[in-house]
């Protein structure tokens, strides 16, 4: 376990590595980031203004270095349009991210598994069909479309939900549901094939022929095993879920990171679009790197890897 | 009695009474509703794509402001006529026409995104799948690292620095979504490469290439095929958010994504305004995959979940 957990480190240590690479030549891409930040048509002496403010004069390996060195500690440098640290908005921000991410996906595994499970102790009867039409359809949803949606029907007709806001618990239900839907069939489909593997199997058929009851077989036997692809799936998800808030957060008006890096992205304040990707990147490698961990310590045979 | 014994060359009663492959492949394509509806949608809407310039009612682009937000037909208004059968927006366009256009949009987006992300998925997963070893160790990192980076979020930030444009939008999504294509042409290359006929391709001494593309391709070109239109799906929902986000297809050109943002604001008086264009990208998206999933079916019956 130590010689596994050891090796998965450095692979995400280098991932992430990459990753800064990446976020830092990002702005780059189209050749001078300060044109890109001035404007078209800006005039010569602004651009050398934004060239020195942001260091972007200094040799490109230095400028990474210096960058990585600062975020490393915590430190992304100052933002252009907030004028204070770029760290202090977005660990201000994430918070509320998080607790968005937590409940998009609480509410999709609490559909998604019994669903999963129905549909798998049935196979091919109306409940699996069920299932299956919602998880076709709910792949195909535009998630703005969807929240939209949302927002004119338990919002606006049924007046049910606050429409915008992050104040009380009732601002994240229409956010939550908005953003947890569209995770719901991948759960669904893992659960639903989990259990029918599982309750194949030869302790399964053990458990049945010393007479436990069908209950017990499925939730103490069945389910215990099944589940493990199913958590590992659900913490990548969730790194997904955060990338993918930026949508939701903006149709909600919800103040957390996705909200923040679309206003800086309107902005073009570079240094808080680079932390809130690497920020985000970082947390997406640590969860994979915990599913696959958490996965390795319940199930002994995927340690060979 | 030569009569009895069939003459070299003839096929035998069985041999006619036995489907071929290909009929049997008809066979199972006709038999299979959900390929069959959404491949029927997905027909209809490539044509009202196609046509649009003959079929659509009026200049996508015509703006007359003393006719905006015209109710559908379907309204009980007195202002709807069937002269815009889906209504006017809020700079009195006719909806319909740009409905018909905004399908080219998504389209064309989808196809090219996936073209691009297509050949780099192929290539990186027939490579790792193929070859093994080393090179399966450089494209799962590969791999790794570009699943971390939060994909609207990479897409926004670029789209944001480069200027947007529909060419940098294809670009910008065919190089980011091709993850998917490397697993799945990862595995499918592995199965492929441990069976007898390319050993003895390799035996005979044939080159890389040309077991690659006269003994691997044509088995793996199915799942291929499966992964494209999953990964067409996904590039069209991505290339709406974009434009939803307002940093993807700019106005006035009529996009999906774009006339749903557009219509954002009006959303609490005229509903219309976002439910046709949100219905079209759902059917668009629901055709493809249903499509997709059918394709995966009849290609690989035995593999039938």
């Amino acid at each position: 376990m130590l010689a596994f957990t050891l090796k998965r480190l450095g692979v995400a240590l280098l991932v992430a590595l990459t990753v800064s690479v990446i976020t830092f030549s990002m702005i780059y891409v189209s050749g001078d980031p300060a044109i890109a930040i001035a404007g078209e048509g800006a005039r010569a002496q602004d651009i050398d203004a934004i060239r020195k403010f942001y260091g972007f004069d200094r040799p490109i390996p230095v400028q990474y270095y210096d960058w990585l060195v600062g975020a490393l500690q915590g430190d992304f440098g100052r933002s252009y349009h907030m004028r204070q640290p770029v760290s202090d908005i977005i660990f201000s921000r994430l918070p509320v991210t998080m607790a968005l991410g937590a409940a998009a996906i609480g509410f999709a595994l609490l559909l998604a598994i019994p669903l999963g499970v129905l549909a798998a102790v049935r196979p091919n009867s109306f409940f699996d069909r069920f299932a299956l039409t919602l998880a076709v359809i709910g792949q195909a949803m535009p998630t703005f479309w969807f929240a939209l949606t949302l927002v004119l029907w338990l919002g606006v007709y049924w007046r049910l939900l606050p429409i915008t806001g992050s104040d009380s618990w009732q601002n994240f239900v229409m956010p939550a549901i908005a953003l947890g839907y569209y995770v719901t069939p991948a759960v669904m489909r893992l659960t639903r094939a989990g259990v029918l593997e599982v309750l194949s199997s030869d302790y399964i058929r053990t458990a049945r022929a010393k007479g436990l009851r069908p209950p017990t077989v499925l939730f103490k036997h069945a389910l215990r095993n099944a589940i493990i692809p199913v958590v590992s799936l659900s913490a990548v998800q969730f790194g997904f879920m955060l990338g993918g808030s930026i949508v939701i957060e903006t149709i909600f008006q919800i103040n957390g990171l996705g909200y923040l890096a679309w206003e800086s992205i309107q902005r073009k304040d570079l240094p808080t679009m680079q932390a809130i990707v690497l920020v985000l990147s970082v947390i997406y490698v640590l969860l994979t790197l915990l599913a696959d961990l958490l996965n390795a310590f319940l199930d002994p045979r995927l340690r060979v890897a | 009695m030569t009569a009895a014994l069939p003459r070299a060359g003839m096929p035998t009663a069985d041999e006619i009474l036995a489907p071929s492959p290909g009929a049997l492949l008809r066979r199972r394509i006709l038999r299979h509703w959900g390929l069959l509806i959404g491949g029927l949608i997905l027909g209809t809407i490539v044509l009202m794509a196609l046509t649009a310039p003959l079929v659509a009612p009026h200049d996508p682009y015509d703006q007359q402001l003393a006719r905006k937000l015209i109710p559908p037909i379907w309204h009980a208004s007195a202002k709807a006529t069937w002269a815009h059968p889906l209504g006017t927006d809020h700079l009195g366009r006719d909806y319909l026409s740009r409905l018909l256009y905004g399908a080219q949009i998504s389209l064309l987006i989808g196809f090219s995104a996936m073209l691009i992300s297509g050949v780099i998925g192929t290539v990186l997963g027939v490579l790792a799948g193929y070859f093994g070893g080393r090179t399966d160790m450089v494209v799962n990192f590969i791999v790794t690292t570009r699943l971390s980076m939060p994909v609207v979020l990479v897409a926004l930030a670029v789209v944001s620095i480069v200027g947007s444009s529909l060419t940098v939008v294809i670009w910008v999504l065919g190089l980011l979504i091709w993850d998917r294509f490397a697993v799945v042409m990862r595995s499918a290359t592995q199965q492929v490469r441990s069976r007898e006929f390319v050993t003895a391709a390799q035996a005979l001494g044939c080159s890389t290439p040309r077991i690659l593309f006269t003994e691997v391709a044509p088995n793996i070109v199915n799942h291929l095929i499966v992964v494209a239109t999953l990964e067409m799906a996904h590039a069209i929902l991505l290339e709406a958010a974009l434009s939803f986000l307002g940093l993807g297809v700019q106005p006035p050109t009529p996009s999906w994504g774009l006339m749903v943002s557009e219509a954002k604001g009006l959303m609490f008086f005229d509903p219309w305004l976002i439910t046709i264009p949100g219905v079209a990208l759902f059917l668009l998206v629901l055709a493809i995959n249903m499509l997709g999933d059918g394709l995966r079916d009849v290609t690989a019956p035995e593999n039938r979940a």
